[in-house]
């Protein structure tokens, strides 16, 4: 059995149907990159699989229970870094993952998963710096740390490289070997190559075609 | 879940004491709001006692609706809101924590200032307990109410205006049966009908609220 599933799922936005028919499977170990061209449903099926947006038709689940039924239970397994890097300016670095690190794990120990965090994404030297003086690429570094700072199976990253040096994509890219490695799984979405031994690459341009097609078909008629 | 509670209001007051200004801005807004009235309507010491209450309470209004459109908006716009979503948390404990931090950096102040301005324009002292009391059970109410606009013009232009217009009507109980029971106390008349009604106003809301302002929160993070 495939630990995490996504079945025959449409995605609508507004009155636009994003995408249609698209399935997906991830176990224990995997890592899936979703490629496709701007607008083809990318950002869309992240937020699905977090469970920010509901899919019009079909069903994901985690261990063939529906994520839905249990919403609170789904969020405590993943980690979801979007567009924003969700750092309030007036927080120094570390202020700002701690709140992450107590909020999904626990008080105990989280000074320490927040030092390890730092320094799995190179700005142990940024830990007391306040989060306003940050470079976009500082400032994205931190919000990937999230990801070390508490124990998640999922992380659900979209366009992670925004901004990342080449230093910091190597680091990522080792990270999430290090995290699949011990059973974690990771989805990302990318323009940019990301090297993985055994990933998955998902092409959302024929899903996003046939919802096009779909509507054009129900316009016509 | 307490835990977590209690993290959600630590961080709240933490940015609200690092970004000092803003509360103090409500409070400042205040103030100055009372002190124009004297201008406006003259020293007379017989009129401005007569609409003490009044003004106070619709200054107390103003100044809370002022800051109420940041409640949610930050967060919303720097992607801490659908994190905080997705935290292990149920949306509508996050309200109720969001809307506790709230009062105490705005309401509390608000309070606190209140006697100050009554002193002000004359009210009688009988007023000045009964004013305290009456805003110390009608701001938690505004706050919560003030949460669902808050959550409902997430994602919209010129919201803060929205915001007015969506909530200032639903804080009209709140003002009446608020500046009721000050008058009644100044007129040697019985004020506990009004407190009962105010505390009956804050009881429906701290349920109802909350479940309302997750809802339109869910809507805006689609």
């Amino acid at each position: 059995m495939t630990l995490f599933t996504g079945s025959d799922l449409t995605c609508v936005r507004g009155e636009r149907t994003v995408f249609r028919g698209l399935s997906f499977e991830l176990d224990a170990g995997g890592l899936l990159v979703l490629v496709g061209p701007n607008g083809s449903g990318k950002s869309s099926l992240l937020r699905l699989m977090a469970g920010l947006l509901l899919p019009a038709h079909g069903a994901i689940r985690w261990q063939d229970a529906d994520t839905r039924d249990d919403p609170e239970t789904h969020n405590g397994r993943l980690h979801y870094v979007g567009h924003h890097d969700a750092i309030k300016p007036v927080l120094t670095v570390t202020e700002n993952l701690r709140f992450w690190a107590e909020m999904h794990g626990g008080n105990a120990g989280a000074n320490n998963r927040v030092a390890e965090a730092l320094k799995g994404f190179g700005i142990s030297y940024l830990s007391d710096v306040p989060a306003r003086f940050l470079s976009a690429g500082q400032s994205r570094r931190t919000s990937l740390a999230r990801i070390l700072s508490s124990p998640a199976p999922l992380w659900l990253l979209d366009e992670p490289t925004t901004a990342l040096d080449k230093e910091a994509v190597a680091a990522l890219e080792s990270i999430i070997a290090q995290h699949r490695a011990a059973g974690g799984m990771a989805v990302i979405s990318t323009h940019t190559p990301i090297s993985g031994d055994g990933a998955e690459t998902l092409d959302l341009t024929p899903f996003a075609q046939a919802a096009h097609d779909f509507e054009d078909g129900s316009a016509a008629a | 879940m307490m835990r977590r509670f209690s993290l959600l209001v630590r961080r709240d007051l933490r940015l609200a004491q690092r970004q000092g200004l803003d509360s103090l801005m409500v409070v400042m807004f205040f103030v100055i709001a009372v002190v124009l009235f004297p201008f406006g309507v003259g020293p007379e010491p017989g009129i401005l006692a007569r609409i003490a209450a009044g003004v106070i309470w619709v200054a107390a209004l103003l100044s809370t609706m002022l800051s109420l459109e940041r409640l949610f908006l930050t967060d919303y716009e720097d992607g801490s809101l659908e994190l905080l979503a997705l935290s292990p948390v149920t949306l509508e404990v996050l309200v109720l924590a969001k809307v506790i931090a709230h009062w105490l950096t705005t309401g509390l102040p608000l309070i606190i200032a209140a006697p100050l301005l009554a002193v002000l324009l004359n009210m009688d002292a009988d007023g000045f307990w009964v004013l305290i009391g009456a805003l110390a059970l009608g701001t938690p109410t505004l706050s919560l109410l003030g949460a669902v606009g808050a959550a409902l013009i997430l994602g919209s232009r010129r919201g803060g205006v929205l915001l007015s217009l969506l909530i200032l009507p639903l804080f009209i109980p709140v003002l009446i049966f608020g500046v009721s029971a000050v008058d009644s106390a100044i007129g040697g008349y019985a004020i506990k009908a009004q407190f009962l009604i105010l505390g009956g106003l804050f009881v429906f809301a701290l349920p109802l609220c909350p479940w309302a302002a997750a809802a339109g929160i869910r809507q805006s993070l689609e």
